[in-house]
């Protein structure tokens, strides 16, 4: 019997170890797990590097695991928010490392990571500081920069339905990372609004295929 | 001689834009232009975090939390509209599968430079988003900004002030003041605000401007 169904968040995140590089789904606030990061705050481990398209905002989630000091280093493509302050304040510092990477290449380095690729060429940001220092190709006439593929320790994922073998569907646009994340890390843990029975989701409507899911954590109504 | 409002703006972008486009919208002043799909024009507006077919901005009663846009405001889904990942969402724009892609600047160069992503201020994190995915992936690059910056300075440069987000990518920009395309030939003067001379405009310039020979007021409606 398969039942990737764990009971809470802290044994959702128990066994996240000391330099673990940590994939956090999310836009902006939606579709972000904040409980799963809020509970690996209170887990406790330290010097991680998170990739996640923005750096946190408010108090909890990845702000609050910043602002706690368990992020070395954070890999995204727009940290600045209009209540980005503890990032701010942790890049001001000089306490925190930033990879700035463009949208795109950071959500296609993932998908080759779980394709089992070893990288790709892309056209974004040739020319510009953030392919300096990177491999430059034509092909067919035009400049692409290699990039290399990103694959996580464990990704942290939020979806609004799973079953216990972990199919997972999403609401309206907060599907964003979270399928590519769940598809490009060693283990990934999901936080969900609801668990329902084994064929209750659609299978035209499974966005992320439980393959992909390794556990799931129900937290209720919240959305 | 009265400079456009934002809204105008956006309205002046809007009209330019024909029957059955795909259309990306950055954040900031694009993201208005959703308010203004002309009379009888099936326009579908792309969304980088995951959606297609975005409508008017929703009034405070129609707000989902799940549904936001590329500025991380609420919006709103016309019928057809589509949800998908976010590499879905970048393949579309790095594949060359959308027809425009609009775009706010910090500067936009004669030869048509953008530079939009970094002012270099070492306590203001920089960002990138999607800037660059969106400047080397749509088939064509238009720009919406203001003509100066708040301190008067031209926005349209001989060259880029800021590093670059890519080069030789802009072929139109709409201003406060003027619609303005950039071509082999240099900078052409389509339509300026009514009662504004050439000699005004250009002193706010830096490039040479070429009038065209049609050029027209813009016909702006309050907004």
């Amino acid at each position: 019997m398969i039942n990737k169904i764990v009971d809470g968040l802290a044994a959702a995140v128990a066994d996240i170890r000391d330099g673990a590089v940590v994939l956090c789904a999310g836009f902006g606030a939606v579709g972000a797990p904040d409980e799963l990061i809020d509970a690996l705050a209170t887990q406790g481990a330290r010097e991680l590097t998170v990739v996640s398209n923005n750096a946190g905002n408010g108090r909890t989630g990845l702000a609050g695991l910043i602002a706690s000091g368990h992020v070395r280093k954070v890999i995204c493509s727009y940290p600045r928010s209009s209540d980005s302050t503890a990032f701010d304040d942790a890049y001001k510092a000089g306490k925190i490392e930033l990879e700035l990477v463009p949208q795109g290449t950071i959500s296609e380095r993932m998908r080759c990571a779980a394709a089992g690729l070893g990288g790709f060429y892309s056209p974004v940001g040739v020319g510009t500081r953030l392919a300096e220092g990177k491999e430059t190709r034509e092909i067919n006439g035009r400049l692409y920069v290699f990039e290399e593929p990103l694959q996580g320790d464990v990704a942290l994922l939020k979806a609004d339905r799973a079953d216990r073998w972990g199919n997972l569907s999403y609401r309206k646009s907060a599907r964003n990372f979270n399928p590519t994340m769940a598809m490009a890390a060693a283990l990934s843990v999901v936080q969900v609004r609801e668990i329902v029975p084994l064929g209750a989701i659609d299978p035209e409507s499974v966005a992320t295929p439980g393959i992909f899911v390794d556990r799931v954590v129900a937290l209720g109504g919240k959305r | 001689m009265k400079p456009l409002s934002r809204r105008q703006i956006a309205w002046r972008a809007a009209q330019d834009i024909g029957d059955g486009s795909y259309v990306n919208l950055g954040i900031g002043l694009p993201t208005l232009v959703a308010d203004f799909i002309p009379e009888g024009r099936e326009i579908v507006f792309h969304s980088e975090n995951g959606v297609l077919g975005l409508g008017k901005a929703p009034g405070p009663n129609e707000i989902d939390p799940d549904l936001i846009n590329a500025g991380k405001g609420p919006a709103s889904l016309l019928p057809g509209g589509s949800f998908f990942h976010h590499t879905d969402a970048f393949l579309m724009i790095r594949g060359g599968h959308l027809d425009y892609s609009l775009l706010g600047a910090f500067e936009v160069s004669g030869e048509g430079d953008l530079a939009n992503w970094t002012t270099e201020d070492p306590d203001y994190p920089p960002g990138v988003g999607g800037a660059m995915d969106l400047a080397a992936g749509a088939r064509e690059v238009r720009v919406l900004c203001e003509h100066t910056t708040k301190d008067g300075q031209p926005r349209i440069r001989h060259s880029c002030t800021y590093p670059l987000t890519a080069a030789r990518v802009v072929k139109r920009v709409y201003t406060n003041l003027a619609v303005l395309e950039i071509g082999p030939g240099g900078v052409l003067v389509r339509e300026m605000v009514d009662g504004l001379g050439l000699a005004e405009l250009q002193a706010k310039t830096e490039p040479k401007l070429r009038l065209a020979e049609d050029w027209k007021p813009i016909a702006a409606p309050a907004a």
